[in-house]
């Protein structure tokens, strides 16, 4: 390749995509923020130390194969590809399709999401692919899709929020999970709803701080207010919306006082949010995890929505709603085909008309085409069982860390009769494998994201891969022609995969056909629905619903819903409420920036906030190690005494693998219509670990204070 | 399935019906209700009244579509022996299980004047429980009147306040020596009247009414009140005819056990027209509480389901005042009893907190709105309380913000890049010295760009206190 010393690209964690400009120099690659709108020269401490990750010291080189002695060893591309190939096609051969299955990622690009959902579909023939946004986006999807009849994270660019008088943020901290964002957010007042006073929480003009598991009917609330108190837009819910009145019908039950009482937050507070709304000239209500990773998150997330819709604000320029995307391409991630029951472009995959499109984009029979499968975590719970998958690859993604009740996902994935992962590190999932495929990561590829806000960006490549490391696109073209493919269906260059893709999605909802990799590369910003048409070119979408929503009668649509408690109930043994969430320095699973030393030394070990008052009545102090149990099992971490924290909740980071995981305690109950799993709230016991009985360190680096699994980036 | 015949269509008949389906009930159900409007949602009747919601705002949402309803029908008649139902349409239905949800109707006093000999009201009197009510007492209040309320409990409190924010002149009578005074110990009750007349309600403490005629209402002190509309606040009567005639055990009301049944093993009875365990609570949070243990009675999700009355909490729904009380409102004296209390009368605030075992086991709290929230939600979950009673009461606590310039050497200054105080220090030393530059050297404000004032702060702070003298700036910044 030519020797390109500077590209522009962007950063490789969350979905704000900021702007950045590598450059190699002799001391390695060196990154700076660029003037894009969403970080407008700002990045976090993530950004600055990225490249950290491109040489990690122990960055996968080549592949690995486990041999009958149970350890991994080196060997080539080809006998590893065979290795695959052959336990795909056995596990397939005996028990049937579905006994392959396929998990991917929201970090990875449009162009692999879209090949890894044809892989599974066509060279597999299975119904069995999901990825991690599931436990990310999926409930805001459900609910934005049900009340706008499409689903665009932000459907308006980030910069607009600079311009509002009002935001509210439901659940998102992102002053800690996407900190450039905040440069938007000086002007606004902010309304943060948090169980927490977090980082972004002490910003804010009003704080209501609910009981986790609340937000539901704290939201009926709202809008009960909303409408008592006269604040409800008539002339915009008659003309652009329908179904308010059982929406209506089911908030009317939720009057301030009761709110309160199951919320705990004052109706004084209440009050003043609602106004505070719908008295801004430009409001905006925007969701983040916290509101929607529930067993109730769909619904929560309906609630807001309705909330937004009484007050008159999506679809109005300087106004609206919006969830924050949380993972890299957790947008594009969910357009093109990795989740189990869609198809590129954001098609239903039991739609006959999309199945057809697709089936003829493929030159396949439509007959082949496999029906809806499993959602994540049952997925996971099917693996190794009777009626589950015998086989599975992930690619992007860690879930031995990631997923709900996680010691029980480590249980089925040891269940399997073949475990292939493809990362670049070996994450905590890829330490189970029996193959692991050494891949490549962000500056040393080409590809396209889509950010929280809908903007198709490219990603570009900087530098060759270490040794032996191959693109997702080359291993899936390689797995692709064994399994009888052939070769031109599974091309291998990122912008001959976009090609296929944007013409796959032509039609559909996330329409891509007007984007080409020469228009992102003469700058343009391009959000998508960005169709082809016959003269000229598209211009993209930065506002949606400006003139109508997507439903066929261009009309929003509010949903009704009602509160519900959370899956765990408290009781004398777990009277505490456990919420998880995250840090500045750490992504995700941990896996790439638990590697990255600056990052790592910022928040080293899981740890767990209390209320002075609850620590010293469960016997714990400050700077001591705790054990947090639930009906699942328990974690450790080490304890910080937190005034600010509700006396009746503890919080806990995920970041973090081995016996400090959060997700050791979380409930893999599901969310009935997204299948998001309850990541927000467990009821939980808090117990003082003594020095003695110190945690176990059952494999290297798994315990909290040394919770790495890579001690030699310190080594 | 058992055929589930409901008579009453109140909020707890819906209830009972919306979570016999939801519990899995498959056979028929049927509801009888003696109003023609569909069920609705009492408490906001008060909107109603002020017109901010249409009468037809305040439907509950529609029952299960395979529900069926008959509107307008009153039951004449229980036939216990043969399991039937007489309505005056003179329809009869059979039933399996039979659900009295019959609710209870507003206690006349008996003062001349008030009722005629059919119990029916007069004009310029109005009970406030229906939307009839709502709709009779907004015909005789047109804009600006004055309204006298009988009976200064929780509703009449209301309804002063609703009353009086809607424009009329209000005058509250109430025979005991405060408002609210079954919840209220002295001090609140003080301040509750107080907030009632600074809002322009004059009270008639300890005043019982002796005669009504139309138009003017006499108090047991010989004084004549004008008015155009006499609101009776004076409690409720469980509507327990039917079931007398139907010889049911009916004391003050219908007479049920912990599985909501009656001494009828076929009869059962939720609601306003129920008495349990001695008790006519007439709220509407027990008889949803009473619909759901039923529902799960019934399906069979949970034949042991027990009602278990929660203690009472009241709170107070008018604007302009926070209150709730909690408990008993004059606890024994109890050695075993912690009490923390705080008057504040100058600022309209008093809080009473009586905790035992450290839990909240009645309370009394006045202009204490983060503290209502706090202390309804520890008593109902039956927590502890924060070890911090003042600051409990206060809703102080939380992180208090510290001056950049005191923070210790170690504290982080800008989060998103981790960069602590010391880190700008030395940065600052070796020649950084405004934002700018300590940006460039350190990565400080780069991310959300929230630290830029504290830095600002910080380098006022270093040059005033001369801590960096002038010739270190000649050294080479790490820029």
């Amino acid at each position: 390749m030519p020797d390109i010393r500077t590209v522009t690209t962007h950063c490789p964690y969350c979905a704000l995509q900021c702007g950045t400009i590598l450059t190699r120099e002799r001391t390695g690659v060196v990154v700076r923020p660029s003037d894009f709108p969403v970080n407008q020269g700002g990045l976090c401490q993530k950004g600055w130390t990225a490249p950290t990750l491109l040489d990690t010291p122990d960055r996968l080189k080549h592949p690995l194969v486990r041999g009958n002695d149970g350890e991994l060893r080196a060997c080539s591309w080809d006998a590893a590809l065979n290795v695959v190939a052959i336990g795909l096609r056995a596990a397939q051969r005996e028990h049937g399709a579905d006994a392959a299955a396929v998990f991917g990622g929201g970090g990875l690009t449009n162009e692999k999401a879209y090949l890894l959902g044809k892989f599974a579909r066509v060279a597999l023939g299975t119904r069995q692919i999901d990825y991690n946004g599931r436990f990310c986006m999926s409930s805001a999807a459900a609910a934005g899709s049900a009340a706008f009849g499409l689903d665009r994270g932000l459907p308006f660019p980030v910069t607009d929020l600079g311009r509002a008088d009002v935001v509210m943020l439901a659940g998102a901290n992102v002053a800690e999970t996407m900190p450039p964002l905040m440069q938007h957010l000086t002007r606004p007042s902010l309304i943060v709803l948090d169980p927490r006073v977090s980082a972004t929480a002490q910003r804010a003009a009003l704080h209501l701080q609910p009981a986790p598991g609340t937000d539901l009917a704290l939201v009926l609330g709202l809008l009960h207010i909303a409408v008592v108190d006269g604040f409800c837009d008539t002339g915009y819910v008659r003309s652009r919306t329908s179904g308010f009145d059982e929406a209506w019908k089911r908030a009317m039950t939720w009057w301030p006082e009761r709110v309160e009482r199951e919320t705990g937050v004052p109706v004084a507070d209440l009050r003043a949010a609602v106004r505070m709304l719908a008295e801004g000239e430009r409001a905006y209500i925007l969701t983040g995890r916290g509101v929607e990773q529930h067993s109730k998150g769909t619904d929560t997330v309906s609630g807001f929505i309705n909330l937004a819709l009484a007050l008159g604000l999506p679809g109005i320029d300087g106004s609206g709603y919006g969830c924050l995307t949380g993972q890299g391409n957790g947008q594009g991630g969910r357009e093109h085909g990795q989740k189990a029951d869609q198809l590129p472009g954001y098609r239903s995959i039991t739609d006959p008309a999309a199945r057809q499109h697709i089936a003829d984009q493929w030159g396949v029979d439509v007959a082949s085409l496999p029906g809806p499968g499993r959602s994540a975590a049952e997925l996971f719970a099917s693996l190794g069982q009777e009626d589950g998958p015998r086989a599975l690859l992930v690619f992007g993604s860690n879930p031995v860390v990631s997923a709900p009740d996680s010691q029980h996902v480590v249980e089925r994935l040891r269940a399997l009769d073949l475990l292939v992962v493809a990362d670049f590190v070996p994450s905590e999932t890829a330490q189970l494998a029996d193959v692991v495929l050494p891949v490549t990561q962000w500056a040393e590829e080409e590809g396209t994201v889509t950010n929280l806000e809908g903007r198709v960006l490219r990603r570009r490549r900087l530098r060759v891969p270490p040794s032996h490391a191959r693109s997702d696109l080359e291993v899936l073209h390689g797995l692709a022609t064994r399994l009888g493919q052939p070769g031109h269906r599974f091309p291998t260059g990122a912008r001959e995969v976009f090609e296929e893709l944007r013409s796959a999605s032509r039609g559909g909802i996330a329409d891509y056909s007007g984007i080409s990799y020469t228009r992102l590369d003469s700058g343009e910003a391009l959000h998508w629905p960005c169709p082809r048409i016959s003269r000229g070119h598209h211009p993209g979408t930065p506002r949606l619903f400006l003139d109508w929503f997507a439903h066929t009668d261009g009309r929003a649509r509010f949903v009704p819903v009602e509160h519900r408690p959370p899956h765990d109930a408290a009781t004398h043994h777990l009277p505490l409420w456990a919420t998880t969430g995250r840090v500045l320095t750490q992504y995700q699973s941990g896996a790439q920036t638990r590697r990255v030393p600056d990052l790592h030394a910022a928040n080293p070990e899981p740890f767990v906030e209390v209320h002075p008052d609850t620590a010293e009545r469960a016997g714990v102090r400050d700077g001591q190690l705790a054990r947090v149990t639930s009906a699942r099992g328990s974690t450790i971490a080490r304890v910080r005494v937190e005034p600010s924290m509700r006396t009746d909740t503890v919080f806990l980071p995920f970041h973090f693998p081995a016996d400090g995981s959060a997700n050791l305690i979380t409930p893999a109950a599901l969310d009935p219509r997204s299948r998001m799993p309850e990541f927000k709230v467990a009821a939980v016991r808090l117990d003082a670990l003594s020095a003695l009985a110190g945690p176990k360190s059952t494999t290297a680096g798994s315990s909290p204070v040394d919770s790495t699994g890579q001690t030699e980036v310190y080594g | 399935m058992s055929h589930v015949l409901v008579v009453g269509n109140g909020p707890a008949s819906h209830r009972l019906v919306e979570r016999l389906r939801h519990h899995g009930h498959r056979g028929q159900i049927t509801v009888l209700g003696a109003e023609t409007l569909p069920a609705y949602n009492r408490v906001l009747l008060s909107s109603v009244l002020d017109r901010t919601l249409d009468a037809d705002a305040v439907t509950l949402p529609d029952a299960p579509r395979d529900v069926r309803i008959r509107l307008g029908v009153t039951v004449t008649e229980i036939d216990r022996q043969r399991r039937l139902v007489r309505g005056d349409d003179g329809v009869v239905h059979s039933y399996d299980d039979l659900v009295l949800a019959t609710g209870a109707t507003t206690r006349v006093p008996p003062v001349p004047g008030l009722a005629d000999e059919y119990g029916h009201l007069p004009r310029g009197v109005t009970a406030l429980r229906t939307l009839h009510d709502c709709d009779r007492l907004s015909h005789q209040l047109t804009g600006g009147g004055h309204a006298v309320v009988l009976g200064g409990g929780v509703l009449g409190v209301e309804a002063a306040y609703g009353l009086a924010a809607d424009g009329n002149a209000v005058t509250l009578v109430h025979p005991g020596t405060h408002p609210m005074d079954r919840q209220l110990d002295v001090a609140g009750g003080r301040l509750l009247a107080d907030h009632l007349r600074a809002i322009g309600i004059d009270l008639r403490l300890g005043r019982g009414v002796t005669n009504y005629t139309e138009g003017s209402v006499r108090l047991d002190d010989g004084e004549c009140l004008d008015t155009e509309a006499l609101v009776l606040c004076t409690g409720v009567t469980p509507a327990t005819e039917l079931a007398d005639q139907a010889g049911l055990a009916v004391n003050r009301g219908v007479v049920v056990d912990d599985h909501m049944r009656t001494d009828d093993p076929h009869v059962h009875a939720i609601g306003d027209c129920v008495e349990h365990g001695g008790q006519v609570p007439g709220l509407i949070a027990p008889a949803w509480d009473q619909a759901d243990v039923l529902a799960r009675v019934l399906t069979g999700a949970d034949a042991t389901a027990r009602y278990v009355p929660a203690s009472t909490v009241t709170r107070l729904k008018a604007r302009g005042i926070d209150l709730v009380s909690i408990g008993a409102a004059t606890p024994c004296a109890d050695p075993d009893i912690e009490r923390v209390t705080m008057s504040d009368p100058a600022r309209g605030r008093y809080a009473t907190l009586t905790l035992r075992d450290e839990r909240v086991d009645g309370a009394v709290l006045i202009g204490f709105p983060d503290a209502i929230a706090t202390i309804s939600r520890l008593h109902d979950e039956r927590r502890t309380v924060p070890w911090d009673r003042l600051g409990l009461v206060l809703g102080t606590g939380g992180p208090a913000r510290t001056e950049p310039a005191d923070l210790a050497q170690d504290s982080v200054v800008c989060r998103c890049n981790t960069v602590s105080k010391r880190a700008l220090a030395d940065a600052w030393q070796a020649g950084s010295r405004d934002v700018a530059t300590l940006a460039e050297a350190t990565r400080a404000t780069t991310g959300c760009g929230g630290c830029a004032d504290d830095i600002r702060a910080l380098c006022r702070a270093w040059v005033a206190d001369g801590a960096f003298p002038e010739q270190n700036t000649g050294e080479e910044g790490a820029a």
